[in-house]
């Protein structure tokens, strides 16, 4: 080898490493726009909002006084509309992708199926509210209750966790399921006892991603019909009598966290401005502490597969 | 783990269906309507529960003036708040769905024109100077303050005012064009009056209108326009005392509240709009509008109490109204 064929291919390989140095600063520069964006948002609710977050601005009702406002019925009824929605669509996205996966023959009628649960998942919200209004307030009688809000969001976020669920089964070595049916086992035996357990980490995933969405979902919930001031909680989930179990909150009247920002920014005193930076700053706070208790989880669960 | 859960899901199910109808027991007043009204039944609401103990329970939503009155046609509130009075398709619809209603003024809303504080040219503006501006011929057309009076200087004109959906945009287009939702397009517009409160103030050849509360959070910010009163040709800056004389005119409108009338057989709906229309004063104050005379909130609880069902107008707005005429109307289902 000559050694201007060296020099030239010293001279291609610079240029490469170039091209590879300046994309990794572009994704860098990419990943920076989000993660910066977020922070300085955060940064910023935080500085503002700092004033008043206290014990006060938990307890406290929705006033028309800022100094004296708090976000109690908020906060909530927000994690009430949560639990409904995590307990309607969980259960409902994890069969319906498990039967997917391990049950349902390949042919036409589950490849639209397929296709469509796929779309759903790009429906605005807004589009959910309005079948909402109409199917649980109207039609079922649910009113303009908890338990419609959260069914509401948990139809919004049913193909997230659906998908969640397929992407992780298919995760899983094809030699469990033979193994399983080597066994003898039935089909809804491999699925208890290996796929759905082995899968929870990647279902917990979607599922985190999911609530997440909901959490700031203010358009459907506006549509079904939340309201702005409540200076109420619903009644307590437990009762002194028997069966001790109450769930008469579930058809209460609500607000949730988003709505009660959106109508203190909305507000001509710059007092509430601050009461919605600081309402805005524990909705995140709420949202990282869900994150962060799935990843705890997930790391949980992980630990506890051995294949 | 799957077992358990979908073991208390079938017990969640379950037990609602049994205790559905428990939190009908307790008495509640639920309201919903205009954003513009919120502010004061807010504050009536939440002395009213304190006044009350607790013992009864007030809800207030915003679905804004129409969405309002949809759902309270459908007999699902008590009462609606209501930024302008009933329209003939709303009047439609209750009396399709049975519901009588009892029209109580509870406040004045007074639009206030808002400029640049470096504007020192603009000392009063007259209405037919702001439907030169504002109205759909001036579209792309009138961009300059001197192409309104040829007194004011060569300097562009911005304008901000509340989007298409809001009842202070009728309002005003009424009021200055002439005709409802008749108005130029190319202007900044926004549902968050504090986004206009921004722009004006940023720019120095800027022009807006919003509620007058917006105004006086802003004062430091913005200064307002006096309009000239087309009936008695004098400039009058927008306050207390000028919307409640009605000095200040045409830009000054009543809002208020709907109470169907079946409902006024709750004791609690009845108690509320009693201590609506006894504390409205203060309360009206407390949250930076106008508030009726004494006379006229006296005149209304009279009303209320005699239950003189329907509207005093004819399903549709009325520019320039005094509320004490409104309140002596024969009111028309």
């Amino acid at each position: 080898m000559n050694q201007q064929d060296l020099q030239a291919i010293r001279a291609i390989i610079t240029r490469h490493k170039r091209w590879d140095m300046l994309f990794g600063l572009l994704g860098l520069l990419a990943l920076m726009v989000g993660v910066l964006t977020l922070t300085v948002l955060f940064a910023d609710m935080a500085i503002k909002g700092a004033s008043r977050i206290d014990y006060d601005f938990l307890t406290n009702f929705p006033s028309r006084r800022a100094g004296s406002a708090g976000i109690l019925s908020a906060w909530v009824g927000t994690i009430l509309v949560m639990l409904v929605t995590a307990f309607s669509a969980v259960p409902l996205g994890v069969a319906a992708g498990v039967y997917l996966e391990e049950y349902a023959p390949k042919n036409w009628m589950t490849d639209i199926i397929e296709i469509n649960v796929t779309n759903l998942a790009g429906v605005p919200s807004i589009v959910y509210g309005l079948l909402a209004l109409g199917l649980f307030v109207y039609k079922f009688g649910f009113g303009q209750s908890i338990l419609s809000a959260g069914l509401t969001l948990g139809l919004l976020i049913l193909p997230v966790v659906i998908v969640a669920t397929r992407e992780s089964i298919r995760a899983i070595p094809q030699m469990v399921r033979e193994g399983a049916y080597a066994c003898g086992a039935t089909t809804w035996q491999t699925v208890r006892d290996h796929i759905v357990p082995y899968s929870s980490a990647g279902i917990l995933t979607g599922v985190i991603i999911g609530m997440a969405r909901a959490i700031g979902e203010t358009a459907p919930i506006i549509t079904i019909g939340a309201l702005t001031f409540i200076a109420f909680l619903p009644p307590a989930p437990y009762t002194e009598v028997f069966p001790f179990i109450s769930f008469d909150w579930l058809t209460a009247p609500f607000t949730v966290m988003p709505i009660q920002m959106f109508n203190w920014t909305s507000r001509p005193e710059a007092a509430f401005q601050v009461n919605a930076a600081a309402a805005g700053f524990l909705l995140v706070l709420m949202t990282l502490c869900m994150n962060g208790a799935a990843i705890w989880l997930r790391y949980r669960l992980r630990r506890n597969i051995k294949w | 783990m799957n077992v358990r859960k979908i073991t208390t899901l079938a017990a969640a199910v379950g037990a609602l269906f049994v205790s559905a109808s428990a939190l009908a027991n307790q008495p509640l007043v639920k309201i919903d309507g205009s954003s513009t009204v919120f502010p004061i039944t807010e504050a009536v609401a939440e002395e009213f529960q304190k006044a009350k103990k607790g013992a009864v329970r007030v809800t207030v939503g915003i679905s804004g003036t129409g969405g309002g009155f949809k759902k309270f046609c459908r007999g699902e509130t008590d009462i609606s708040n209501a930024s302008r009075p009933i329209l003939d398709k709303e009047m439609a619809d209750c009396k399709a769905a049975g519901i009588k209603y009892i029209e109580l003024p509870v406040a004045f809303d007074a639009l206030t024109l808002v400029m640049n504080p470096k504007n020192a040219f603009l000392k009063q503006i007259t209405v037919a100077e702001l439907k030169t501006m504002w109205e759909p011929a001036a579209q792309a057309k009138v961009l300059k303050w001197n192409q309104v009076n040829a007194a004011w200087p060569d300097t562009g004109l911005k304008l901000f005012g509340p989007g298409a959906d809001s009842g202070t945009f009728d309002y005003f287009t009424e009021a200055v064009v002439g005709k409802a939702k008749s108005s130029r397009g190319d202007f900044t517009a926004s549902e968050d009056d504090n986004v206009l409160v921004q722009g004006v103030s940023r720019d120095a050849g800027a022009l807006g209108y919003f509620g007058f509360a917006y105004y006086l959070e802003n004062k430091d910010k913005l200064k307002a326009v006096p309009v000239v009163n087309p009936k008695t040709g004098k400039a009058v800056e927008p306050s207390l005392e000028a919307v409640i004389s009605g000095d200040y005119q045409p830009l000054s409108r009543p809002i208020f509240i709907y109470v169907n009338a079946a409902s006024v057989d709750k004791p609690e709906v009845k108690e509320f709009v009693e201590f609506y229309l006894k504390n409205g004063a203060a309360l009206t104050k407390e949250v930076k509008y106008v508030p009726l005379t004494d006379a006229d909130y006296k005149h209304a609880l009279d009303n209320f109490s005699k239950k003189k069902t329907g509207t005093a107008f004819g399903g549709h707005s009325e520019v320039g109204v005094k509320v004490s005429d409104l309140l002596k109307r024969d009111p028309k289902e």
